[in-house]
């Protein structure tokens, strides 16, 4: 590894290092996290799509298999990702243009509450429905 | 959130002495890799842990490396992590950290080049605060200056100490060397606030960096670990506000202009 690719790795990293560090870290982390699984997702869900133009039984076999169990969980960590990574970028625009700056705190937690409402309500969704 | 350590002043006993375990990371350029090193301080719970830094050096190793100068939170010299949150060592006492026989964990500052031991590199993050204009001058001073006077004649009379802390705690400071960091970012703010004879429009072009104010990813850990009150967090949204607000009535102006 060169000089210039080990800092490289080491900057990435700094992402990680989470010693002595606040919910602030957390919310900055997990925000990345998500924002990199969403992109993956969509290139997956793009790739599943053009399935399509296989034909029939591709598709068919693909359904049945987004129906398992299995598939379904990760469905609610795809439902996870989105609320996280919408309703913190709700406080990070707002407080990013100055707005609610003092009650960040409160902004995010408040939010974060509602992302947890959400989530069990979706979740239980995906399995009845 | 601050912990709450044993006895308030009630339970002091004056002559009490703990053993208190030092860990503190060790590096000399000349001898390789860092490494951790033990020390056992006799220290009373009200000395800070600084002191206890200064016992180990004088009785223990000469070779430790660590900064400091006044002892009370003014000069900015001493910040290390302490249990890996920053801190300045001159004013926490060890009955907040640890108790007897307990570990206390000394490392240097994050994201600074390191130097020795617990020492880093802090040249870089001065010159950003110059770059952000930031002018030194007593309150009580009128604010022309003599273009002859030397700029030492004038002191400090800020709430920023600059002791580097909001860098070692910023995410985004460990991502990208190059941000301006929240201290120099909160310099902009005030000399904006109250420009001392800077224009004010330079420091806004200056702030209005893709490595400047827009690089922060509002983690707010500076103004966490900030000893002295500045708010960082808070003076860089207020920057971006500003800029904001003034990108935008420019893009109605020249909206205006193009109807006409
Ligand atoms: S803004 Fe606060 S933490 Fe940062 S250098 Fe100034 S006093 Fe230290
Ligand atoms: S020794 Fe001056 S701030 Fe700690």
């Amino acid at each position: 590894m060169t000089e210039h690719e080990e800092r490289r790795v080491r900057k990435t990293l700094a992402w990680l290092d989470m010693a002595g560090r606040k919910a602030g870290t957390w919310a900055f982390l997990l925000n990345r996290l998500t924002g990199l699984g969403l992109l993956l997702y969509l290139l997956l869900h793009l790739g599943v799509l053009s399935l399509l133009a296989m034909g029939e039984m591709q598709w068919d076999a693909f359904i049945a298999l987004a129906r398992s169990p299995l598939f379904l969980v990760l469905d609610v960590v795809l439902i996870f990702g989105i609320l996280y990574h919408g309703l913190n970028g709700i406080r990070v625009a707002l407080v990013g243009m100055g707005i609610g700056v003092r009650w960040q705190k409160g902004i995010f937690w408040t939010l974060m509450g509602l992302g947890v409402l959400l989530l069990a309500i979706t979740g239980w969704l995906v399995f009845t429905m | 959130m601050k912990q709450e350590m044993s006895d308030p002043v009630m339970a002091f006993d004056g002559n009490e002495l703990w053993t208190i375990h030092y860990r503190v990371f060790r590096y000399k350029r000349s001898s390789g890799k860092p490494h951790y090193d033990k020390f056992n301080v006799e220290i009373a719970p009200h000395e800070t842990v600084l002191d206890g830094l200064e016992k180990i050096w004088a009785f223990q190793d000469r070779s430790l490396t660590f900064r400091h100068a006044c002892h009370h939170a003014s000069c900015g010299s001493c910040g290390i992590r302490v249990n890996g949150v920053e801190k300045l060592p001159c004013i926490v006492p060890i009955r907040e950290v640890t108790r007897d026989g307990g570990t206390v964990l000394c490392e240097p500052l994050r994201n600074f080049p390191l130097v020795s031991d617990l020492v880093v590199d802090l040249g870089q993050f001065y010159r950003r605060l110059e770059e952000a204009h930031f002018q030194i001058i007593r309150s009580s001073e009128p604010i022309e200056r003599d273009e002859h006077e030397s700029s030492n004649v004038h002191t400090r009379f800020e709430n920023c100490i600059e002791c580097g802390l909001c860098v070692s705690a910023c995410p985004v400071s460990g991502t990208d060397g190059l941000y301006f960091g929240p201290a120099a970012l909160a310099a902009s703010w005030r000399m904006i606030q109250e420009p001392r004879g800077v224009d004010p429009l330079s420091v806004r072009s200056n702030a209005d960096q893709e490595h400047g104010c827009w690089r922060c990813h509002v983690a707010f850990e500076c103004s966490e670990v900030c000893p002295s009150n500045v708010d960082p967090a808070a003076a860089i949204m207020a920057l971006r506000q500003d800029l904001l607000k003034r990108k935008l009535l420019r893009l109605f102006q020249r909206g205006d202009h193009d109807r006409a």
